[in-house]
């Protein structure tokens, strides 16, 4: 059973309570429980099962600005005063820095809105088996298929997030995920691909035999792949690759990249950094959502944001410390984006395949060839030549690579958005990049 | 060493009793418990941005049958915990029936030593050290604009009790030492990152100011790449320099050499094993014996002792690294690669320090050889897609080769191969073999463990660089 407010927030208290006997300033306090169960199947047989119980808790202590901070998972008493009586020490020992402080009271929540991000339901470990098996006998039943691997897990957690300012809530949430992975052969080569799915409410989840027929498809379809030769091609985003934009997007404008100018969009607030059509959105309020949140890892209240409007970068994310640096106010963004996401663009997928004669379209890239100081991006990427509107062949062992300066305004959107994880975008075509290949 | 029963309900008898008791009719598993103790401490923007210490203790219970692994872990040490572990992998393998086997083989070999590097050195100490990281480098000139330094330092106790009440247990010490410097000249911005590390104190690797030497190395990567020019787009020759570029062996190779990835034939080498794989002149080893180094290992997290197996010898394919449950469904021995960042994790066959042996032609003549290609001395990191086996690395300091000499840096790019075909296209090996800095963490399957590489020179004949010049 996951453990409840309750207990929880008595050892919270107690280390608050803690700090202050000992002469802190101010401190705040994380305390959180996870159970989640994991079983794994791989062709068609039980491969594993995993059960992981974990209780974490976080303590951040100060003296006037001096701050430093402990974790551990061992929640005996006497642990945790060792453990917070050597974080004083060590606060007392690190130097002052002028923009700590825990976070302004008036920007704390209040309210603890109810999202449904907590489904009680337990999919014990017999009907997670009954589920695997489905989808692993059809993800199977392809001649080409000679893999499987397939997972299910549910977790739930809770947490309380307590400051010396009297903040003190949480909440329970939960999460259901399915993945298959499924590896084909043919003459020529052997590819892997993979589906997943992941909901807070287990309900919401895709059925067993749409995740294994999406899985085996999108791996069938990538054998006999052929290198082709180096040019300047426009290139079509699969939804899954797109929202990595997002990503790299999100990691450029976080108030601690901007505050130590080690970021290409420094400095670029309400400058046109895209096409004029693109808007991008972090909601946190969204019933049900993946990434939603009431308020961030500070306790601050989290509200929606348009970061780029028609284009236009509008917000940074931003949390305490780096607010006070930036002399701007946290809008709840420490521990990153919530649910973030392009709105539609106005094309139709059908019609984005149509708009050049020929696009690469790309459905993973390998490599982490994100640079977020210069923006340089260059990763290796696996996928389709598209002719006139119609996959002709799979493509690897290629790289694509360009800036994203130039890259961002040089972006089309279909309108084909669904929200289906924390980062959404719909399919992305982005021209003038280069291709490496023979 | 850590006393894992002295703070708990659960006497060491009782552990005994349960891991007997639930592994009996199982073919392997055991009881692992861990303590860690880690410390982090960043300096950033001329402050002091975080100090933490992170105390982690837990316990992982695994039992596996024929194919079938079942996983319990929880940060309770207690009776009542491990009890309802043991339940659970009860439930799951009941209508099971294996053999225990008892075989683990024993050595007193150890390769590093049982101290605790976070202690061994006073906080005020540390942090003096990186102040004058940052002095050293703001005062070098006016294009230095930002400077990253942080020290991480770890030690983590493990106890494995197998059934029978075999105990095997390891201290290991970890420490890095880190700097990144950013750069900014007419308008353009570079940042160099550098920094050493591996299983020993603090000072080891401080001594005689040797922080210095690791900020110069930072500094000079960001200088050369404010001069970098776009990098060139298609297939051409590379020249790697030796050391950390070894990246490309555990990318390339590594991975696929695995022993999971070829029982269940999902490896681009699993019906490779004793054909030509690479260029003759290619030998290639994964080695946990090194003394003091990031990769290496007493034993294993199933408590074999680690080896020096050789991967490919002369170009050809001898054998994969493997963990005990690999190892007996492919009816052969564990290589004492079996390895997990932690005790929330399952263990997995991993590289600890892959390398490349040296051979015996300079870097002078592979470059001297290359019309049009690019060199490459410094990487970010890489990956791999196992299955069909191309794999990426990011280059962070590279040149032009043009007519046999070496041109303008180029900027960051990344390149692309095949794995099982890459090492075929070796036309020369350097007699500089060099171990990297001690930096490398290795990710598979959500688990990062900490890892070394190892090469000399060579020169690849055909390789596809992905810049954006044409």
């Amino acid at each position: 059973m996951i453990k409840d407010q309750e207990y929880l927030r008595s050892k919270a208290s107690y280390c608050l309570d803690l700090a202050k006997k000992l002469g802190a300033t101010g401190s705040s306090v994380t305390v959180g429980h996870s159970i989640s169960e994991t079983v794994n199947f791989r062709n068609n047989t039980l491969d594993e099962s995993n059960r992981s119980d974990g209780l974490s808790i976080s303590i951040e202590t100060y003296l006037g600005k001096k701050r430093s901070s402990i974790s551990s998972s061992n929640l005996l008493e006497d642990n945790i005063k060792t453990l917070i009586e050597k974080c004083f020490e060590t606060t007392k020992n690190t130097p002052e820095d002028e923009f700590n402080s825990l976070p302004d009271k008036d920007l704390l929540a209040k309210e603890i809105k109810n999202l449904n991000l907590y489904d009680e339901t337990h999919f014990d470990n017999e009907k997670k088996i009954e589920y695997l098996k489905e989808l692993e006998s059809v993800a199977s039943s392809e001649g080409k298929i000679i893999n499987t691997e397939s997972s299910f897990t549910e977790n739930k957690s809770n947490f309380i997030l307590a400051n010396s300012d009297g903040f003190c809530d949480g909440y329970k949430s939960s999460s259901f995920s399915a993945s298959c992975v499924t590896v084909a052969k043919d003459e020529n080569s052997m590819e892997r691909d993979y589906e997943f799915t992941s909901k807070r409410h287990l309900s919401d989840i895709k059925g067993a035999k749409e995740l294994a027929q999406k899985a085996s498809e999108q791996t069938i379809r990538k054998l006999s792949p052929n290198k082709i030769g180096s040019e300047k091609i426009s290139i079509i985003f699969d939804k899954r690759i797109a929202k990595g934009m997002l990503g790299a997007f999100a990691g450029a404008i976080s108030s601690s990249s901007i505050a130590r100018g080690t970021s290409f969009l420094k400095d670029k607030i309400n400058e046109q950094i895209f096409t004029e059509t693109i808007n991008i959105i972090d909601k946190p309020d969204i019933n049900k959502g993946v990434g939603s949140q009431i308020f961030d890892s500070e306790g601050v209240k989290s509200d929606t944001l348009n970061l780029v409007q028609n284009g236009v970068l509008k917000n940074y994310l931003v949390d305490t410390y780096n607010g006070k640096k930036l002399n701007l106010k946290s809008n709840g963004r420490s521990g990153g984006t919530t649910n973030l996401y392009f709105d539609n663009g106005n094309i139709s997928f059908e019609d984005l395949l149509k708009s050049n004669s020929k696009h690469i379209y790309v459905t993973e890239t390998i490599g982490h060839g994100s640079n977020l100081v210069t923006g340089d991006y260059s990763v290796g990427a696996t996928g389709f030549l598209i002719e006139n509107g119609e996959f002709k062949f799979p493509v690897n062992e290629i790289t694509i690579a360009g800036n994203f300066k130039d890259m961002f305004k040089n972006i089309t959107l279909a309108s084909d958005l669904d929200f289906e994880y924390s980062i959404n975008s719909p399919t992305m075509m982005i021209e003038g990049m280069t291709v490496a290949g023979k | 060493m850590s006393n894992f029963f002295d703070k708990s309900d659960l006497t060491r008898k009782d552990a005994d009793k349960i891991v007997s008791d639930t592994l009996q009719n199982c073919d392997d598993g055991e009881l692992y418990l861990e303590d860690t103790k880690s410390e982090s401490i960043l300096l950033d923007d001329n402050k002091i941005k975080s100090s933490s210490y992170s105390s982690d203790l837990g316990f992982g219970f695994r039992a596996i049958t024929g194919e079938v692994v079942a996983y319990s872990h929880s940060n309770e040490i207690s009776k009542d915990s491990l009890k309802k572990s043991s339940d659970n992998l009860k439930s799951t393998l009941k209508s099971m029936k294996g053999t225990y086997n008892h075989d683990i083989s024993r050595s007193n070999k150890k390769f590093y030593e049982d101290i605790n590097p976070i202690e061994q050195k006073t906080l005020n100490s540390k942090l003096e050290v990186l102040n004058k990281v940052n002095e050293y480098l703001r005062k070098k000139d006016q294009s230095v604009k930002q400077v990253t330094t942080s020290f991480a330092g770890e030690q983590k106790s493990i106890e494995i009790i197998r059934s029978g009440g075999e105990v095997l247990t390891d201290v290991r010490p970890l420490i890095r030492f880190n700097v990144s410097v950013m750069l900014e000249k007419n308008g353009r911005k570079e940042t160099g990152v550098y920094g050493i590390g591996g299983r020993q104190s603090y000072d080891e690797y401080l001594k005689n100011d040797n922080w210095k030497t690791v900020c110069e190395e930072a500094y000079r990567i960001a200088s050369v790449n404010l001069e970098s020019k776009p990098a060139p787009a298609g297939e051409m020759k590379v020249v790697l320099g030796p050391g950390w570029p070894a990246i490309l062996i555990h990318e390339a190779i590594g991975h696929g050499l695995e022993g999971d990835f070829n029982r269940k034939k999902t490896s681009a080498f699993h019906d490779l094993m004793g054909q030509k794989v690479a260029s003759e002149g290619v030998t290639i080893v994964d080695d946990g014996t090194i003394d003091n180094r990031r990769g290496s290992l007493t034993i294993d997290d199933e408590g074999t002792p680690t080896e020096k197996t050789v991967l490919i010898e002369n170009g050809i394919l001898k054998n994969f690294m493997q963990d005990r449950l690999n190892a007996r469904l492919m009816n052969t021995k564990s290589t004492g690669s079996g390895r997990r960042e932690n005790y929330r994790h399952v263990v997995l066959p991993r590289m600890r320090n892959t390398m490349m042996l040296s051979g015996n032609q300079t870097q002078e003549e592979m470059i001297k050889s290359v019309d049009k290609g690019i060199f490459a001395v410094s990487f970010g990191g890489g990956q791999v897609d196992i299955t069909s086996g191309k794999f990426v690395f990011n280059c962070t300091e590279a040149y032009e080769i043009n007519n046999g000499k070496i041109g303008s840096p180029i900027k960051g790019a990344t390149l692309i191969g095949d794995g099982p075909s890459i090492l075929k296209e070796v036309s020369m090996v350097g007699n500089d073999m060099m171990l990297d800095p001690g930096i490398g963490t290795c990710g598979k399957a959500g688990q990062g463990v900490p890892v070394g590489v190892a090469q000399p020179s060579i020169l690849i004949d055909k390789m596809t660089v992905g810049g954006t010049k044409l």
